[in-house]
């Protein structure tokens, strides 16, 4: 195929909420995911029966769902969508579903599109092991051994270390950003201010991961709504356009990924700028997956953003921070607001709350351009939109 | 609460046939026919060219940690009692690359690169191939 095609700039997301929850004991999943379609529903001007197409992905046992979880959402929402997704690439799921949606509507097929997350990961009374894969088949030769998703991304920061001399240091410095953008945003799960030197003498999780290179737990939600341009030009907020999307699948397992220190988002990244006609160096901020500090560095590197090896002297250089060449997760991100169990749903709020100028973290003065980027599993899957107003 | 059970695969024909050769000590790879190449996790056809005509080879045993991680805390109750223990990737000789634990070892004497070696360990009713370092 010699050229891919998006409907670049005809589909806007034009209604965005986070639940401010970060803990609720005793409140279901699909609870918080209702209050989160009404929010987002009402920010854009809309109503439950304006919702043609629906998307979720809540398989996991303290997101409440089973197989068949979009059927039970759609049912305790009480709407009737005539198109559905629940695509399920874990924290990717959601900037997939996004940029399904964008095709959909740009067909014609439905106008109105809401996405939507909820989870209790940190009250669920669910018990739940993190595995990513089961062990029948695939995962007969993984599982046994007792991998957990925090080794897994481990494995990368080690080998990115015997490769290219990073540090812990190196990584404790995106934490530490997250952190400071945390301590502006009243809803995030942490505020306090951390220094590199906490984040390398927090627990070892698993080497060389510690505890500050991982995500926080939280009970929490999110959703977004999609319209066509036609619908979106008549609501009453600033549209927010789906310039560009790719996705893709690297591995499930660890041992098949033959690159540790890449993931799929250089091919997802490759497809979303092509897309969108556009250049890293043309994105004002960026939303990045940050389920552990080593998602970022990877996703920093496979994007394009900085040279491979190169994410540190990138980090150390103030590129991610407010007023840098790539200011990331100004809400806070994963590592520090929000992170029931998957993150895409509020990566793609944040950007569409920053490029409205409503970011509740840290504010990028003037940005015109957001790229997000999901990763989903074991450094498995990965998706990659671009936003733009 | 006692500790769950090591988790033990749901068994199809390629797990069976390769957990009896685990528990004879022999490591199987599988080759494709077709293609000549090897490939590791074992399934019906040749990832490389999508032929029907692999066949199992017995690996050497050796190879290099490609990257490991010493497990302090894991979410999964059935490894619990274990931590720390270290979880490894390792590229066989053969030019495949398995899922592994590192048996009697520590992190300090391990480095991503160094050669290793296979050593058969039973948990549970499975035998699973560990790799400890050659110079053992």
């Amino acid at each position: 195929m010699s050229e891919i095609r998006f409907p670049s700039g005809e589909v806007a997301i034009v209604g965005a909420y986070e639940s401010p929850l970060r803990k609720a004991p005793g409140v279901h999943p699909y609870a918080i995911q209702a209050d989160c379609v009404a929010g987002a529903l009402a920010d854009a001007g809309l109503e439950h029966g304006d919702v043609e197409g629906f998307a979720t992905a809540v398989a996991f046992p303290p997101e409440g769902g089973d197989p068949m979880e979009i059927g039970e959402v759609v049912e305790y929402l009480g709407i009737e969508p005539r198109w559905l997704d629940s695509t399920d690439t874990g924290g990717a799921a959601f900037v997939s579903h996004a940029g399904h949606a964008a095709l959909a509507i740009a067909a014609g097929f439905i106008d109105v599109a809401v996405v939507s997350y909820g989870a209790s990961g940190r009250s669920s009374p669910v018990p739940a092991g993190d595995y990513n894969t089961g062990s029948w088949g695939p995962g007969a030769y993984e599982i046994p051994f007792g991998p957990s998703t925090v080794s897994s991304y481990a494995l990368a920061a080690r080998r990115h270390m015997h490769e290219y001399g990073t540090t812990s240091e190196q990584l404790a410095e995106i934490a530490v950003q997250c952190r400071a953008n945390a301590a502006l945003n009243p809803d995030a799960r942490y505020r306090d201010p951390i220094t590199v030197a906490d984040v390398v003498e927090s627990a070892a999780i698993a080497t060389p991961l510690h505890l500050y290179d991982c995500c926080v737990v939280t009970d929490s939600g999110g959703a977004f709504v999609l319209a066509s341009r036609e619908r979106a030009e008549r609501l009453s907020r600033k549209p927010v356009w789906m310039l560009g999307f790719g996705e893709a699948v690297g591995q499930m397992q660890m041992n098949q990924m033959a690159d540790l220190t890449a993931t799929a988002a250089v091919r997802s990244g490759r497809d979303a700028f092509a897309t969108a006609g556009m250049k890293p160096d043309e994105i004002d901020c960026a939303q990045l997956y940050d389920s552990f500090t080593i998602t970022v560095a990877l996703t920093l590197e496979s994007l394009g953003f900085c040279p491979r090896g190169e994410f540190g002297a990138f980090v150390a250089d103030g590129n991610i921070a407010p007023g840098g060449a790539l200011p990331i997760n100004t809400d806070g991100g994963g590592l520090s607001s929000n992170h029931p169990g998957r993150r895409g749903v509020f990566a793609m709020v944040e950007a569409v709350r920053q490029l409205r100028g409503e970011s509740p973290g840290a504010t990028v003065e003037g940005a015109r351009t957001c790229l997000v980027n999901g990763t989903g599993g074991s450094l498995s899957a990965t998706a990659t939109t671009i936003l733009g107003v | 609460m006692s500790t769950p059970a090591k988790p033990v695969p749901y068994p199809d024909e390629l797990s069976d046939a390769w957990y009896e050769a685990t528990a004879a000590g022999r490591l199987l790879i599988q080759r494709c026919g077709a293609c000549e190449r090897r490939q590791f996790y074992p399934r019906a056809r040749c990832v490389h060219c999508h032929a029907d005509a692999l066949e199992w080879i017995e690996a050497s045993g050796r190879g290099r940690l490609h990257s490991f991680s010493t497990v302090h805390y894991t979410p999964n109750a059935e490894f619990s009692d274990d931590v720390p223990y270290v979880f490894a990737l390792v590229d066989l000789d053969e030019g495949v690359r398995v899922s592994t634990r590192i048996a009697g070892a520590t992190e300090e004497e391990l480095a991503c690169d160094m050669p290793v070696r296979v050593v058969f360990e039973a948990q549970g009713e499975l035998t699973l191939p560990l790799f400890e370092p050659e110079d053992r």
